[in-house]
């Protein structure tokens, strides 16, 4: 049975642009204004354009969503920031209202699309319980009954007397997901919230929102984590743009979401993992150092300060480091090689990834790649387990080399 | 797994829900979880606590009283002068707080507007209802003050509910405009502490309507509190106070267009406040 109908769905929002008129003087702007109001009192009624008045651009958030979503499936939905999944998520919700299409909803939809909606912070844990509750739409004798069961899930009995703004972020943070938790609408909507918390909260998170989807009821979820939602999910949709690119079965879904979001081939070609003699190797050691060596090319080397990278498992960052921490040199020329050289890093899994970003001297990224290179990681006789904390006690060193070609 | 009645909802671009009265009477418990919030959070990390909200009306009766009653010598028509002041106080107060409130209530709740979907009405009625709160417990000093005085109020009080009535849908209607208004306009901010202040000096709370010359009567008359305010005194005090009234129906006629209008613009704007907000 069709629980969400979704029909030529489009929402769109105005954008304005300040016009920018460079006036230096005061009397300028002045003299501007004046005539302006000068205008405007000989002809009242008619538009002036002025200078001043910002422009308005049309920018569709989603344009042309159709699909239709059966009772009991747990549907990702995957896609860059900016693709229009907050915005869906919205319009499900009705928080907004479409300005095209049409969505037809068989059930009570329960979303959360931040943890802690409603929270005050002179309330005390208790009071927050039923505030939050009842703004998610349970009843008073619903909180009631599941009073206990939700302080057991969040883990925080002791503190369920003082006021909130007195909670650890960790703390707000369990409290607030164990209320939303315990809703049981027919269809649940959940946008990114499960980043939050340390792993192991993570985990009951995880699998608390699978009772959900085992108890027959319908998911909606939105997440960058690609561990969790093949975990949770049977479905995925991928947003771009405002548009749905593709929805099919999630392991479909992930790797197209990849393939879609993966690094352009120069720079891919330009990243190279030397064993610890130097050698260019393609899979990651289990039993020496090794390195990094990132070539830079033309188009980043005058913008950029610093070269960051971070080595990834199973979606869990193992290691991160940048050029500009571990060494002086935030000049960069054509020909120069930005190599990282890492210590033994033994992984329990079978592949491993890096991400890639070239920082400006504002500290912003010029470019960000993500998953740049795959690799796959030798079998290592010693199993350690990678835990879910960043691990910064691995010594990284890094190095500028200049080619002499 | 719920059994519910599986009930199609539609949700498109300018359709209007009569689920809307539907879904109001499902979160009806959110109208007694905000009022609450915002009557706790008042008194949280005082010493006193609840005792405000006794002390504070009973302080401001006691300084009317002193100023007005025994320096300024106003004039008491017979009556006891704290419940003069009270009678015309009390529903002033309630009138120029949830107005107060109200008009700024959807603005305050912005992080709820953009994160959870419940009927927006219960934001400013909530507001409304905590000045309520505030209300009868001033009115509890009232009855105090009568006992104390061994003044018995006369068979008019009963009427009184009609007033109070009156005086909610006026503050309700009027906070519906303006609380839809601030959503997109925020210098509605400015203008309602205005139009309390100004209000305050064309209201018969300082003075009362008697001393108004019969030909501004009719005009003076628009002012809906006018009507609420001699309301209560006719029903509180009893004796020789009279109500003036076609001006006492011109106020009713004015706030029910403003209370029915109030939420009919309130409806049609409630769509977008979550993208203007």
């Amino acid at each position: 049975m069709v629980v969400i109908k979704v029909e030529n769905l489009g929402k769109k929002y105005i954008i304005s642009h300040q016009q920018r008129e460079r006036y230096t003087a005061l009397r300028d702007v002045m003299a501007k204004g004046a005539t302006r109001f000068g205008k405007k009192l000989l002809s009242p009624f008619t538009f002036h354009h002025s200078p001043f008045t910002d422009s308005k651009e049309d920018f569709w958030a989603l344009k042309d969503v159709s699909f239709e979503i059966k009772q009991g499936e747990r549907v990702g939905i995957i896609g860059r920031n900016g693709a229009g999944k907050t915005t869906l998520l919205k319009l499900l919700s009705r928080i907004t209202e479409p300005t095209t299409g049409r969505i037809t909803l068989k059930g009570r939809v329960a979303s959360l699309l931040e943890v802690g909606t409603g929270f005050h912070p002179e309330l005390t844990g208790r009071e927050n319980i039923f505030l939050n509750g009842a703004i998610l739409g349970m009843s008073k004798t619903e909180i009631k009954k599941k009073f206990d069961e939700i302080v057991d899930f969040a883990e925080i009995e002791k503190f369920l007397d003082t006021p909130v703004k007195r909670y650890s972020s960790g703390m707000y943070v369990r409290l607030a997901f164990a209320v939303a938790a315990h809703l049981e609408p027919e269809i649940l909507v959940v946008d990114e919230v499960l980043a939050v918390g340390d792993a192991q909260f993570q985990k009951k998170c995880l699998g608390k929102m699978e009772d959900v989807g085992k108890g027959g009821r319908t998911v909606l979820f939105v997440s960058h984590n690609m561990a969790s939602l093949r975990t949770l999910c049977n479905i995925g949709i991928i947003l771009d743009k405002g548009n749905i690119i593709q929805l099919s079965e999630i392991e479909d879904a992930i790797s197209k979401y990849t393939d879609i979001t993966r690094v352009r081939d120069e720079v891919f070609n330009a990243i190279f993992l030397l064993n610890s003699q130097g050698e260019q190797i393609d899979y990651w050691p289990s039993n020496e150092p090794c390195s990094i060596e990132i070539k830079l090319s033309d188009i980043l080397v005058n913008n950029i300060k610093a070269v960051d990278i971070s080595l990834w498992a199973n979606d869990v960052m193992i290691s991160s480091a940048s050029s500009d921490r571990l060494q002086e040199k935030t000049k960069f020329s054509k020909s120069d090689f930005v190599i990282f050289s890492f210590p033994i890093i033994p992984l329990a899994t079978k592949t491993m990834y890096i991400d890639v970003g070239f920082r400006s001297f504002d500290n912003s990224y010029l470019n960000l790649y993500q998953r740049a290179k795959t690799y796959n990681v030798e079998l290592n006789v010693n199993q350690f387990y990678v835990d879910s904390r960043l691990i910064t006690q691995f010594p990284v060193k890094c190095e500028i080399k200049t080619d002499a070609i | 797994m719920s059994n519910s009645s599986q009930k199609k909802l539609i949700i498109e671009a300018g359709r209007t829900e009569g689920q809307y009265w539907k879904d109001i009477w499902s979160y009806r418990g959110l109208f007694y979880f905000l009022a609450w919030r915002d009557i706790l959070v008042r008194y949280k990390q005082t010493v006193i606590g609840i005792a405000w909200a006794v002390l504070r009306p009973f302080l401001t009766m006691i300084v009317f009283t002193i100023i007005f009653g025994k320096l300024a010598k106003f004039p008491s028509e017979g009556v006891p002068y704290p419940i003069l002041v009270f009678a015309a106080m009390l529903p002033w107060q309630f009138f120029s707080n949830s107005l107060s409130e109200s008009s700024g209530s959807l603005v305050g709740n912005a992080n709820l507007i953009s994160k959870v979907y419940f009927p927006r009405l219960i934001i400013p009625t909530s507001s409304v209802i905590t000045s309520f709160v505030d209300f009868l417990i001033s009115g509890v000093i009232l009855v105090a003050l009568m006992v104390w005085y061994q003044f018995v109020p006369g068979w008019r009080l009963i009427t009184l509910p009609l007033f109070i009535a009156v005086a909610f849908a006026a503050s309700m209607g009027a906070g519906l405009w303006l609380t839809a208004l601030n959503v997109k306009y925020r210098d509605f901010r400015y203008i309602v502490p205005f139009i309390v202040q100004f209000g305050l000096y064309i209201s018969p709370v300082g003075f009362s309507s008697t001393v108004v010359p019969e030909k501004w009567r009719l005009l003076y008359s628009i002012n809906p509190m006018v009507g609420v305010i001699d309301g209560f005194r006719w029903a509180i005090l009893g004796g020789d106070v009279r109500i003036f009234w076609p001006g006492f129906l011109i106020s009713l006629a004015l706030v029910g267009i403003i209370f029915f209008t109030g939420i009919w613009y309130f409806r049609k704007t409630e769509k977008t406040f979550a993208d203007v907000i």
